[in-house]
């Protein structure tokens, strides 16, 4: 049942009930009654509001952040290998969740943890893996300083891989197995920004540990910080350009003393060069990547693996704000540095759909060209990922 | 050994810099004190209930997490200080308008890890004559910058949001 407000009692007092209210003098100091009641209400109603305000203010916000992001991908591809496996295939490839706490304005943890393909365990097709778990210092407005676990400053995707934010449903295949996304590491940290838009990476840390048994391939030398050997350690830098609107220009080195990490001497030092540009001007975008490895060692020279490149070139274009088309085209060689054909070449063109700005529903088609032997997949794949 | 002097280098070369402080590009009220030429009208306060709570959520994309924001006007011209998230921490943003357009968008505080390109101008500018479609969007492109995806979405949030509450306060009857 709706109550009279005092107002409208004294409304229906005036009109109705006149003759039997006293003097003007009484009304009067009613009405000054009620309008020194609305002032209180409205005092404690404003200090309700900013007390709700201060506890949701900045110096008050919580500093526990928690995030993540997944993707579930359908793979149908078929295998042109002549007694090649088809890959037709349902998996969660990723399920990730961040977690990082404010100890103070200057002073940050951040940690993201990853379980992949679902169900992992002995003999189980997943794995869960710490990617990132580091301590971060501002040291002032312009340099920070990270310790710990984390991911190394080179490419497009390894330090941004959320779904929502690429083409494709599978991370393009140069970073992959280039780059050698996704690629974390431990050790030290700077970060720098000066000017409107350069920054600099400054990283020590754990180097890849290949061997011959796996070609000299970079990716199979990533230690992911699980009892890496540290005898030989990597120097990582990196300057990145982002001071006009939709451009990155980046550019990174690294040099590994090591690439054996044991002393093999038919394997040394290493070195990796990377470079990427970006731009993005209304509906339209471009992203362009090259990367090449330099292995010294007569090992690696006497399987080709002492070069090993890739690059891609995408550009795509927004149809709306939910839809935007691309296409792809991906060279790589893990054993550039010989005389036969050692080369893959894939192209991709697709969708993406995002029904909100942290969801994506992604489609593509894919054909591959593989040197022989190698299995060589054609095929579409549909995912859907996430983030938040 | 070697690498045990490059780490030490490393750390040393960012200890020698400037002591820290906040990012706190311009304190809100001389913001508005140079937005108003030093005449600062008395704030108005705008709750944001009904209508108003329902166009916000679909700009923001989630509930507003204020019940009321502070304004400042002059005749036609409006001035906002508002904050939304990025990834992580809140950005504050002082955006001014007049006659339905944006007049100046500038990040004061800015506490996010990364993204901090959004700070200057060259990113801001764009922001400058743009107003609200029937959709409630801007009516230009904001190009983005990589890798600060969640920073530039929270501004083009702000301003659309602000653009919002400036008609709903100019317009009403």
């Amino acid at each position: 049942m709706k109550r009279a407000t005092p107002i409208a009692l004294i409304t229906a007092g005036l009109l109705g009930s006149a003759p039997v209210l006293a003097s003007e003098q009484e009304l009067r100091q009613e009405i000054d009654n009620l309008k020194q009641q609305n002032q209180t209400i409205m005092e404690r109603l404003n200090a309700t509001s900013e007390m709700i305000e201060s506890n949701r203010s900045a110096g008050g916000a919580s500093p526990v952040n928690i995030g993540g992001y997944g993707e579930l991908h359908y793979n149908n591809l078929s295998n042109n290998l002549a007694g090649g496996d088809d890959k037709e295939m349902l998996d969660f490839h990723r399920f990730v969740l961040f977690f990082g706490y404010e100890y103070t304005d200057d002073i940050r943890f951040f940690s993201e943890l990853e379980v992949e393909h679902a169900y992992s365990g002995e003999s189980k097709p997943g794995a869960v893996e710490l990617e990132q778990a580091y301590v971060e210092f501002d040291l002032n407005n312009k340099t920070s300083a990270k310790g710990g676990l984390f991911l190394v400053p080179v490419g497009i995707l390894n330090e941004t891989h959320e779904p929502p934010t690429f083409y494709g449903v599978e991370r393009n295949p140069v970073e992959n197995k280039i780059v050698p996304t996704t690629w974390w590491t431990s050790g030290a940290e700077l970060t720098g920004r000066f000017g409107q838009g350069f920054s600099y990476n400054l990283g020590l840390h754990e180097g890849l540990a290949t061997s011959a048994a796996d070609d000299f391939a970079v990716r199979d030398g990533r230690q992911k910080s699980a009892k890496a050997t540290a005898s030989d350690l990597a120097t990582t830098a990196r300057i990145k350009y982002t001071g006009m609107p939709g451009l990155e220009l980046a550019a990174t080195f690294q040099h590994q003393s090591d690439m054996t990490q044991d002393g093999t001497d038919n394997a040394g030092s290493a070195n990796l060069i990377e470079a990427h540009a970006i731009y993005t001007k209304g509906a339209f975008g471009l992203r362009a990547l090259y990367a090449t490895w330099d292995l010294d060692g007569s090992g690696p020279a006497a399987i080709g693996a002492d070069e090993q490149t890739g690059w891609f070139i995408e550009p795509s274009y927004k149809l709306t704000n939910k839809f935007g088309v691309f296409a792809r085209h991906n060279v790589w060689d893990n054993q550039a540095g010989n005389s036969t054909d050692t080369e893959f070449t894939q192209t991709d063109v697709g969708f993406n759909y995002w029904p909100h700005e942290d969801v994506v529903i992604k489609m593509d088609y894919q054909t591959q060209d593989a040197p022989a032997g190698e299995n060589e997949y054609d095929g579409f794949n549909v995912g859907i990922g996430y983030q938040f | 050994m070697k690498f045990t002097i490059q780490l030490v280098f490393i750390f040393c070369a960012g200890l020698l810099s400037l002591p820290a402080s906040g990012e706190v590009h311009q304190k809100p009220e001389a913001f508005l004190q140079q937005v108003f030429e030093n005449q600062i009208p008395d704030p108005e306060m705008l709750w944001i209930t009904g209508e108003l709570r329902d166009t916000a959520e679909q700009i923001l994309q989630h509930k507003p997490t204020s019940l009321r924001t502070r304004y400042w006007q002059s005749d036609q011209r409006t001035a906002w200080i508002l904050e939304e998230i990025g990834k992580e921490q809140p950005i504050t943003v002082g955006i001014v308008i007049s006659d339905d357009r944006i007049e100046t968008v500038k990040v004061l505080i800015f506490r996010e890890s990364r993204g901090w390109e959004v700070k200057y101008p060259f990113f801001t500018n764009q922001f400058k004559q743009a107003k609200l479609d029937s959709e409630l969007e801007l009516n230009t492109d904001i190009d983005g910058i990589t890798g600060a995806t969640l920073s530039v979405r929270a501004l083009t949030k702000l301003s659309r949001l602000a653009l919002y509450f400036h008609q709903h306060v100019t317009h009403k009857s």
